[in-house]
């Protein structure tokens, strides 16, 4: 089978220029490869370094060494030295990415935030609306909300319109930073069937849990980075 | 591992080595990119770090000490801006390029009506059907959130952020492929700040506008920009996806402007 993401050797130092150049190393050595259908959960500890390589796969966070292979179209492209416009399309196209926090733009109604990345990739608004407002009813957000900028929402209203956004386009490659950290049981229950859709979709995931219960139900394989941590 | 070329994809305005001195005093060095359609590019850096000089130099506005900026026409023909004459470059100016200055004032007419403000630029490409030139200025009025109740008003009578809006409205209407802007939210409150770079988000993406875009507020670069320089003492001294240079910023000068953001 043919590997969606084949990342091989990769490393991350953070020089620290205002504290006088210190250098954290972050990770070293990160080599794992995703099949399409197939949902890899990285573990280990917090602050081993989980999140920045899904940011380094994302291409958020810039690559010191080595190499994130993504499958785009069918090529293989090298993301850590990848045009920006070549990035841009491969989040596109390529990856999805379920942060920890929404970032989201003032004013913008609920319903288009999630409509959003639909629009971009060129389904038209109306239909783009429909799907988004079927998938936050799934996520238990209620109507009323939707007109609504998610600016003021709880914590965990917030967290599912991310996950909306984030599940909403159809890509072969989604990314998911602790996508049930803030919800409740029935919502983790919602998450975990939308995982189940996409794997049956092929799409290949990476995700990061920390409840062990979802680790459970949703890894195909488990990647331990505490072998790729720098730190000494 | 060569992405597959996509048809038409080719740059909308490059410079290349672009110089500019005052003097001893060297204002831009020595700055080279590529903007294609569709794409915004946020120049950044504080008072004085040569992103205003450099859109002078890049809207033709200024002459270049050394280095070429050239434009692909509408006719699909690449040309350099200091080969193009007077007429061409206005011509230019008034078609297929906007320019949104930080001070409204300095982008409109203060003293006529807001219609006649965007109806202007209609008149200068050839527009002459009074009711087609009135209809289209209130369309742009509406899509730019002015009453349209508003269109015989003078601008001078409007707030701020109408001014602001109504300057958008008057270079968006001949459908520009470029257009620069200089600190197009700068003197604006946070809540009207707030609407415009919606607005101006919105507009950016139905249009397929490529922006160059100069502020010293990385906010406003984080919402609007695809592609980012950090521009200081007249050099780029970084450049990149936007996320990744405001995320994971790699040079000295970029990490204290990034640190130095209040948090929300």
């Amino acid at each position: 089978m043919t590997a969606m993401i084949d990342v091989a050797d990769a490393q991350k130092t953070f020089t620290m220029h205002l504290q006088g150049g210190v250098e954290l190393p972050v990770v070293r050595g990160v080599t794992f490869h995703v099949n399409p259908g197939e949902c890899v959960v990285l573990s280990g500890p917090s602050g081993v370094g989980k999140s920045s390589i899904l940011k380094m796969i994302f291409g958020n966070y810039r690559c010191d060494g080595g190499r994130i292979g993504i499958r785009h179209r069918g090529t293989l492209i090298d993301l850590a030295s990848a045009e920006p416009r070549q990035i841009l399309n491969v989040r596109r196209d390529t990856i999805g990415y379920v942060s920890q926090f929404l970032r989201a733009v003032p004013r913008v109604a609920t319903v288009d935030v999630v409509a959003e990345p639909l629009i971009a990739s060129g389904v038209a608004r109306p239909e783009a609306q429909h799907r988004a407002g079927a998938l936050l009813h799934r996520l238990n957000i209620p109507e009323r909300l939707w007109q609504l900028p998610p600016a003021t929402f709880s914590g965990g209203e917030q967290q599912r319109v991310n996950i909306a956004r984030g599940f909403i386009p159809v890509l072969p490659i989604l990314l998911l930073d602790e996508p049930t950290a803030s919800l409740d049981a029935a919502n983790r229950a919602v998450v975990v069937e939308l995982i189940a859709e996409k794997k049956r979709k092929g799409t290949a995931m990476v995700a990061i849990v920390h409840d062990d219960e979802i680790r459970h139900l949703i890894a195909d394989r488990i990647v331990d980075v505490t072998r790729f941590a720098a730190a000494a | 591992m060569a992405e597959p070329v996509l048809e038409n994809d080719q740059p909308l305005l490059v410079a290349e080595a672009l110089s500019k001195s005052y003097g001893r005093i060297a204002a831009c060095r020595d700055v080279s990119f590529a903007l294609y359609p569709g794409e915004v590019l946020a120049i950044v850096g504080e008072s004085g770090s040569g992103k205003s000089t450099l859109l002078q130099l890049l809207s033709g506005q200024l002459a270049a000490s050394s280095g070429h900026v050239s434009y692909r026409m509408r006719d699909g023909v690449t040309r350099d801006l200091a080969t193009l004459g007077e007429a061409e470059r206005r011509f230019l100016f008034r078609t297929d390029w906007g320019f949104v200055h930080q001070d409204p004032a300095q982008g409109l007419r203060m003293a006529v009506s807001a219609g006649a403000n965007v109806g202007e630029r209609l008149m200068a490409v050839g527009w002459n059907h009074y009711g087609r030139i009135r209809d289209t200025a209130s369309n742009w009025l509406e899509r730019v959130e002015i009453d349209v109740a508003r269109i015989d008003d003078a601008p001078k009578t409007y707030s701020g952020g109408m001014r602001q809006r109504l300057q958008i409205a008057r270079n968006l209407v001949t459908e520009p492929r470029l257009v620069f802007m200089d600190e197009p939210t700068g003197g604006l409150d946070v809540s009207v700040q707030a609407r415009l770079l919606d607005l101006l988000r919105n507009l950016v993406a139905e249009l397929h506008l490529a922006v160059v875009i100069v502020t010293h507020d990385l906010a406003v670069a984080r919402l609007l920009s695809h592609r980012v320089m950090v521009m200081k003492g007249g050099r780029v001294i970084e450049t990149g996806l936007t996320d990744q240079v405001l995320d994971d910023p790699r040079e000295p000068y970029t990490q204290l402007l990034v640190s130095s953001i209040l948090p929300p």
